[in-house]
């Protein structure tokens, strides 16, 4: 299915998903060279230089850097400065999420890279549950469930996990947002990080969409209860669990009849298929339901001998 | 009986007894001050049966002979004794240590003693802490200032008075004075324990003074770093009033396999609580001689301690909503987790999120509903993990619905979960922790519904206010056995109920598009689990009778008890969604 042929209007898939293994190269190489101390700022700016050496040459956001409880956006929602790259150390055993959205030519990327600086349990299982969402995300919209439909039982799906859908916390709310191709003579700046001939092709999305009663921006209110849009989507699920945050984000293609993952070789799914591949034996838990009655008695006979 | 012998170490003689099989596990007690072997007779009776219990009175103490100078005490000469005494009697064998008070002190230098690796097979403390790491532990509290650090020594420098004042000379001299006649009148007064006076009690308690003198000062500025070399079973007795609980918060760093079980009963455990005392000793000791048996009853720990680390709690309908969040706060406060759903996925699920808090976590499908099933439940729980401290009574389930339409296997269906649940959760921990004398604590979780009468709900609220009565009554019955009740009524959560509430007297699209509407409206409040779990965990930890959860909840109360008629008013408007 994943054909270069052109399935969008004005769309080269192949120069998207090429420039989406740069950036996720370039989260991967970042992350790999983190010590102990640096900050999400010269995070944020050892991303930008080395996309730029890269050849992107612009933006739909500059990165993002969260490190330790600010990658479960605790205390900040929307449009709130906090979001951006702050002066917060990294620290041995601490979660952290890079996030960069390049623009190279006409093709854009937006991608998120969670990981941790040694171990930590609840990021592993947070990486281990974003497994099901990417999952039940292609099956659903292959059903053509309506996207708010979708978002909500990404909603759903978080309850029954037991951690919170921290992407409520961006701006919209949104699981997802959608992007194009972009033209390649307009301007290049960027305000507040975000670039504005990105930005402005979302607004014209926005108002397009608005005739039509769709929206580029997929959340679980009304405005998302459409049937699934044509399109290149970067779908974002973010989980939380007490101070730990974990996502994804990468470009899901939806066409008139079909929906896809653009790219199938990105590290966390590679760290998912590792996981399943070295899972052969399940580790040995104990059930209370597995007690048997007999046993149970003969180590109660034990004890009345003592107490 | 027991067998006597005598034991030298240097020059002096230590007076050994011996009961048991001994060819059975050695397990080798060793008393605190002013006290004499005799302190772990009780105690010793019942390991006999099972184990060869070895007692012997530290130097100054007992029938054991004194070495002539404060310098005799030192911790090097008391462990030196205690190698002694193994030597003797399990010369071949592992030996489990046991220590009370300074019993305890001194055995922790063998304990963190490298050479003695293979000569211990575990320890388990009690209200006796190891003065190396209490010398850093003061040092790390002075270090940083801060108000909980200075709380934590104030806290701890209260409970030692009388260590500060055996430092002056001459104060020895009150157990000469007559201290000694009336310590038994003492402890009775105090702890409230009857023990028989000792001809000995005047010299244990003269001689005694030198091992303060002779350590305190020497350990607890010049600490150094040790480890233990064996297993470690702390027992933190919280009302002790000589050893306060905080000083073992980071007992972890120098203790690497350390299981920790908190307990009331004061700091003479093994005269107030013996049977108590030698469950836990043969419980430990038994894991230790076969691995992979009980284990699961003893509550590991690793990091720091946390509020409520060896305490165990049990949630049912651990599944989902405030079941879920209860069990994760009381995880994240350190304690060890035993959980009940009829959703065993749900609780598998919860049982793993637990886990990442580091602490243990079980899950088991049980419905509460169910007295046979509760009881093989409660009988399973209680040997495969011990009792728990802490019940949560959570498991409920929601109905609408008018009276008239309210069938007669609805009321059954609801009466079952919500009040018979409660009933065997209450009468079936509850008759266990009387029987346990540990105290504890169970939450019943009722509802704001619970005292506002309405025609929305009738069968929901009726269950919920029996909640509530059976809740003040259970309180009011099991106050005198140390056993806190609290009943919790919360408002509108946002939780899976609204999606399963059951709606009597419609159809099942028309309650499928009640239970939607519903749900928005609670999604809408707002008002997380996450919340109530914390309104739960206050309340166990400060005893109270209720928590009122949100303001609705807190208006509701209000209205019924000042403004009934306005609640009778309200009660007569229909709610349900349409």
């Amino acid at each position: 299915m994943n054909s270069t042929t052109e399935v969008l209007p004005g769309v080269d898939l192949a120069r998207f998903k090429a420039l989406q293994r740069l950036a996720y190269d370039c989260a991967e190489t970042v992350a790999r060279e983190l010590q102990p101390g640096v900050t999400e700022k010269q995070v944020a700016q050892k991303m930008k230089v080395w996309l730029l050496d890269h050849g992107v040459d612009d933006w739909f956001h500059q990165p993002f850097a969260w490190f330790g409880d600010r990658t479960a956006f605790r205390g900040f929602r929307g449009f709130n400065p906090r979001f951006f790259p702050s002066s917060r150390r990294l620290e041995e055993n601490m979660p952290y999420i890079l996030d960069c959205a390049p623009v190279q030519g006409g093709a854009v990327a937006d991608i998120g890279y969670s990981g941790c600086l040694g171990h930590n349990p609840m990021l592993e299982q947070l990486m281990d549950d974003l497994a099901a969402h990417r999952e039940l995300i292609l099956r659903l919209i292959r059903q053509r469930q309506s996207m708010a439909e979708v978002s909500r039982a990404v909603d759903r799906l978080c309850v029954s996990q037991g951690v919170e859908p921290r992407h409520k916390a961006y701006p919209f709310s949104v699981l997802a947002h959608q992007v194009g191709p972009l033209d390649e003579r307009s301007r290049r700046f960027s305000v507040a990080r975000f670039g504005v001939r990105s930005v402005v092709w979302l607004s014209r999305a926005m108002a397009a969409g608005q005739r039509k009663g769709q929206s580029p921006l997929w959340s679980s209110g009304k405005r998302s209860d459409h049937a699934p849009m044509p399109g290149l989507w970067a779908v974002e699920p973010h989980l939380g669990f007490y101070g730990v945050g974990a996502k994804f984000e990468e470009l899901l293609v939806i066409t008139d009849s079909n929906a896809w993952w653009l790219d199938d070789d990105l590290p966390h799914v590679r760290r998912w298929k590792e996981r399943q591949e070295s899972r052969t034996e399940l580790e040995p838990v104990l059930r209370l339901h597995d007690l048997t009655r007999a046993s149970a008695s003969k180590s109660r006979a034990a004890r009345s001998s003592v107490a | 009986m027991s067998r006597q012998r005598e034991v030298v170490s240097g020059t002096v003689r230590l007076a050994v007894r011996c009961d048991g099989d001994p060819a059975a596990p050695p397990v080798l007690l060793v008393h605190g001050y002013p006290d004499a072997s005799q302190v772990w007779d009780a105690v010793a009776d019942r390991l006999a049966t099972e184990f060869l219990v070895i007692r012997y009175d530290v130097r100054g103490a007992g029938q054991s002979s004194a070495p002539a100078e404060a310098r005799g005490y030192r911790l090097e000469q008391l462990s030196q004794d205690l190698q002694a005494v193994m030597d003797a009697v399990s010369p071949d064998r592992p030996v489990h240590l046991v220590g009370h008070d300074w019993g305890s002190i001194q055995t922790w230098e063998a304990v963190t003693d490298p050479a003695l690796k293979e000569r211990i097979a575990s320890f388990t403390s009690l209200s006796g802490p190891c003065l190396d790491h209490m010398g850093y532990w003061l040092r790390d509290k002075l270090r940083q200032p801060s108000p909980a650090h200075v709380l934590a020594l104030v806290r701890q420098l209260i409970r030692s008075w009388y260590v500060m004042l055996f430092h002056l000379p001459g104060t020895g001299l009150v157990w000469k004075l007559g201290l000694a006649r009336l310590w038994p009148r003492l402890l009775r007064m105090t702890e409230g324990i009857d023990a028989p006076g000792r001809p000995s009690q005047s010299s244990d308690g003269w001689n005694g003074v030198a091992l303060y003198r002779a350590n305190f000062l020497r350990r607890l500025l010049l600490p150094r770093a040790r480890h233990a070399v064996a297993p470690v079973q702390l027992v933190i007795a919280e009302n002790d009033a000589y050893v306060s609980a905080g000083i073992f918060d980071g007992l972890a760093r120098w203790v690497p396999e350390l299981y920790v079980k908190r307990v009331r009963g004061g700091h003479w455990l093994p005269l107030k609580r013996p049977v108590f005392v030698a469950g836990l000793i043969a419980d430990f000791v038994r894991a230790r001689e076969n691995p992979g048996g009980t284990q699961s009853r003893l509550t590991r720990v690793q990091g720091p301690l946390r509020e409520f680390s060896g305490r165990q709690v049990l949630v049912t309908g651990a599944a989902s909503g405030i079941g879920r969040a209860t069990a994760l706060a009381f995880a994240e406060q350190g304690a060890s987790l035993v959980l009940a759903d009829l959703n065993l996925d749900g609780a598998e699920r919860t049982a793993l999120l637990a886990r990442l808090h580091g602490v243990s976590a079980w899950a088991c499908r049980v419905d509460v509903g169910d007295g046979v099933a509760m009881r093989t439940f409660a009988d399973g729980v209680e040997d495969a993990f011990g009792l728990p401290d802490i019940i949560i009574n959570n498991a409920g389930i929601g109905m609408a619905g008018g009276l008239l339409h309210t069938s007669e296997q609805d009321w059954e269906r609801i009466l079952r979960v919500n009040l018979w649940g409660l009933i065997h959760g209450i009468r079936l921990f509850g008759e266990r922790m009387v029987q346990a004398g540990n105290g504890g604590h169970i939450v019943n979780v009722a509802s704001a519904a619970a005292f506002t009468p309405s025609r929305t709900f009738p069968a929901y609220a009726t269950t919920k206010a029996a909640a509530l009565m059976l809740s003040e009554c259970a309180r009011a019955e099991f106050s005198r056995f140390d056993i806190g009740v609290t009943a919790v009524c919360p408002g509108f959560v946002d939780t899976g109920i609204a999606l399963s509430t059951q709606y009597t007297g419609v159809n099942a699209d028309e309650q499928q598009r009640r239970r939607e509407q519903a749900a928005k409206l609670y999604q809408r409040r707002g008002f997380t689990p996450q919340k109530v779990a914390a309104a739960i965990v206050h309340a166990v930890r400060r005893n109270r009778p209720l928590a009122l959860v949100g303001v609705e909840a807190q208006g509701a109360r209000w209205m019924s008890r000042f403004m009934p008629w306005a609640a009778r008013l309200f009660a007569r408007i229909d709610f349900s969604p349409n």
